[in-house]
């Protein structure tokens, strides 16, 4: 069985009389140490199955299992664990909390770890200077460009050693040059320390990093390909 | 596992984004902290200066008038038309076993001279027996004595406010004053004892044999008369016992017949002032549960505010929900944030009611006692008030739904 194991899963959103359907029925298998990209039109589904992926949301019917375990099954602070020790999440929206550093935006996920201030300042300190955030560490998210709030977002994520990443296009907001040094460093953390990479992109450029590209549309998948190791 | 000291600092930088408000909020719980140590001072202040009072009378006391007491058509006040004699008093303390000591009083006013100065006081026929009916100490000199009672010799004691209104720093004691003209040796000086229970200066007081008083100074149509006695039992328990014992020997002695009334009325004094101290008891809790009120309405400020922050910071909670945090941590966060608001406002409410205690008694002369005790109820009744009231909001922000929270705008 697969690190990543969805069964039928769906969701629906029900805006008073109409049902907005945001994901069809999805069946899909994720193994460790995967790469693998997710492209579609806006509005098809991405962000939704994403935000399932993640713990944060739950499904409107069918079942998810992460490592084995019914996501459904699980109450409130076991979800909130899972998405502290299992997941690295990069939203769409960065996310960052604004009246707070960046480099206390990237120690959050160690705050609820219960590691000590030190440890934390260390850890975080390490995932900016991945993101080529060094001496940007004390500014606060609106006090940076929306490049490096990305980045802030990135380093985030990858702080607390998560086995799986789940990156909500993390860069959109790039340029060319930044965009290939992020993506560098997945590819590094995926063939390295085997971590699963999961990244929704709209340029074909970024998915050309990945193992395996899953295409949405309307909330379907419609095609799921592995490429060929040349 | 939470981050206490590190859920601490997120709280106090919260607050301090919204400083005006912070402070706003924690006014409620001062103005109450403040009000509820202000108000127990003033009330256990007035407890404790009626309990002084009450130890300055003397203790154990009962008071035997001339006159009845009980009601029924038109009469003259007890007291008025005396039928209590020296005799009697001797009676008592000789015949009633519960009773410790006994002291007849027959006074008046008089104007009193000493060289160029005068002064007006009240001046009270007794016997030596009063200073330790009232338990009270000579300053300087001796009391007058049983034989200058038998002998209606001219000595007296004086109280403070009249040594300080005659002799000035002099010693009076051997200094002979003029009372009604007739003049007297100072014996002694009779220790200071404030105010009385009424209010009365207790040291504008002079003594003198009851004798000398009845023979000299008030004397009245009913030789050997006396308007009252003190009587001191000899100890609380034998209050009631002494007021029979002394009811049933004055029946006996003025020949008052099973169906007729009294012609003496006889008081506990301690009674009535105990009772004092009870109404003023239930006053000081009265005061407080009041005040507590505000402290109350500065808690109620404290949810308000708390559940506008809340809801302010939905997003925030949100994205720390998404990185992890559980139900207790962002419980907690917000506690603690109602905690420090009204932990701070609880210390600065006890400056404020310390400052108000003292204004009181320096502006307006009245007995305030600030017990540790109020303080640390305060204090941590403001803690209370702020776990309180923290909760709800703390509450409902732990149950946002982590993906509505971080679409919320
Ligand atoms: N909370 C919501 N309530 C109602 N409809 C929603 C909600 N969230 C998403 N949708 C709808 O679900 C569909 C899928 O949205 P989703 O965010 O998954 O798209 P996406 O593929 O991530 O698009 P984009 O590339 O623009 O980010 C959309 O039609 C959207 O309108
Ligand atoms: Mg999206």
């Amino acid at each position: 069985m697969g690190l990543i194991e969805a069964r039928g899963i769906s969701k629906t959103y029900s805006l008073g009389e109409v049902d907005v359907r945001a994901l069809c029925p999805t069946s899909l298998t994720i193994e460790a140490a995967e790469f693998i990209a997710i492209m579609g039109p806006s509005g098809s589904g991405k962000s939704t199955l994403m935000n399932i992926l993640g713990c944060l949301d739950k499904p409107s019917s069918g079942t998810y299992l992460l490592d084995s375990v019914e996501a459904g099954g699980l109450d409130r602070d076991q979800r909130a664990e899972i998405r502290n020790k299992k997941i690295g999440f990069v939203f769409q929206g960065f996310n960052l909390l604004s009246r707070t550093s960046a480099i206390e935006n990237v120690e959050l996920p160690l705050l609820y770890d219960g590691l000590s201030a030190q440890e934390r300042r260390q850890r975080a300190l390490t995932a900016l200077k991945k993101v080529g955030l060094e001496g940007r560490e004390y500014h606060h998210p609106n006090q940076l460009s929306g490049g490096q709030q990305q980045r802030v977002a990135i380093a985030r994520a990858l702080v607390n050693n998560a086995p799986i990443i789940l990156a909500d296009e993390p860069t959109g907001n790039l340029d060319t040059k930044t965009s290939a040094e992020i993506m560098d460093l997945f590819v590094d953390l995926n063939t390295h320390a085997k971590i699963t990479i999961i990244l929704v992109t709209h340029e074909p450029d970024i998915a050309a990093y990945s193992k395996r590209i899953i295409r949405f549309l309307d909330g379907c998948i419609v095609s799921d390909e592995v490429k060929k190791t040349e | 596992m939470i981050n206490v000291p590190s859920t601490i600092r997120i709280s106090i930088r919260a607050l301090r984004v919204n400083k005006m408000r912070s402070a706003l909020t924690m006014l409620g719980i001062i103005i109450g902290v403040g009000a509820v140590i202000a108000m127990l001072a003033v009330g256990t202040g007035a407890r404790q200066k009626i309990s002084e009072q009450i130890s300055s009378i003397g203790s154990n006391l009962l008071i035997v008038l001339s006159g009845a007491s009980t009601s029924g058509g038109i009469r003259m006040g007890s007291g008025t038309r005396p039928s209590l004699s020296l005799g009697d008093s001797e009676a008592i303390k000789r015949e009633c076993p519960s009773v410790q000591d006994v002291a007849p009083v027959l006074g008046g006013t008089a104007q009193v001279v000493y060289g160029n100065l005068n002064w007006s006081t009240g001046v009270t026929g007794t016997t030596p027996s009063m200073l330790s009916v009232r338990d009270w100490q000579l300053s300087s000199g001796r009391s007058f004595t049983e034989d200058d009672v038998k002998g209606a010799t001219k000595v007296c004691l004086l109280g403070q406010t009249v040594v300080d209104n005659l002799f000035g720093s002099i010693d009076p004691v051997g200094s002979v004053i003029r009372i009604e003209k007739i003049p007297f040796t100072v014996a002694g000086v009779l220790e200071i004892k404030g105010q009385s229970p009424g209010g009365q200066d207790q040291d504008d007081v002079i003594y003198v044999p009851i004798t000398t008083a009845q023979k000299k100074l008030f004397g009245t149509a009913f030789p050997g008369m006396i308007r009252m006695m003190m009587v001191k039992a000899r100890t609380a328990e034998d209050l009631f016992r002494s007021e029979q014992e002394i009811a049933e020997l004055l029946r006996q002695r003025h020949k008052i017949n099973p169906k007729q009334e009294d012609d003496f009325t006889v008081r506990n004094l301690t009674q009535m002032l105990q009772a004092t101290e009870q109404s003023t008891k239930v006053m000081t809790i009265l005061l407080g549960a009041i005040a507590s009120v505000s402290l109350l309405v500065g808690g109620i400020g404290i949810m308000n505010i708390m559940l506008v922050s809340v809801t302010e910071r939905t997003r925030e909670i949100g994205i720390r929900m998404a990185v992890g945090a559980k139900t207790w941590d962002i419980r907690l966060q917000f506690i603690i944030e109602a905690l420090i608001l009204s932990m701070i406002g609880g210390i600065a409410g006890i400056l404020v009611g310390l400052a108000v205690s003292e204004a009181l008694a320096l502006f307006a002369g009245w007995s305030v006692i600030v017990s540790p005790f109020s303080v640390i109820l305060s204090f941590g009744f403001s803690g209370v008030v702020g776990i309180f009231f923290g909760f709800y909001p703390a509450y409902k922000a732990s149950l946002l739904d982590p993906i509505e929270a971080l679409r919320y705008e």
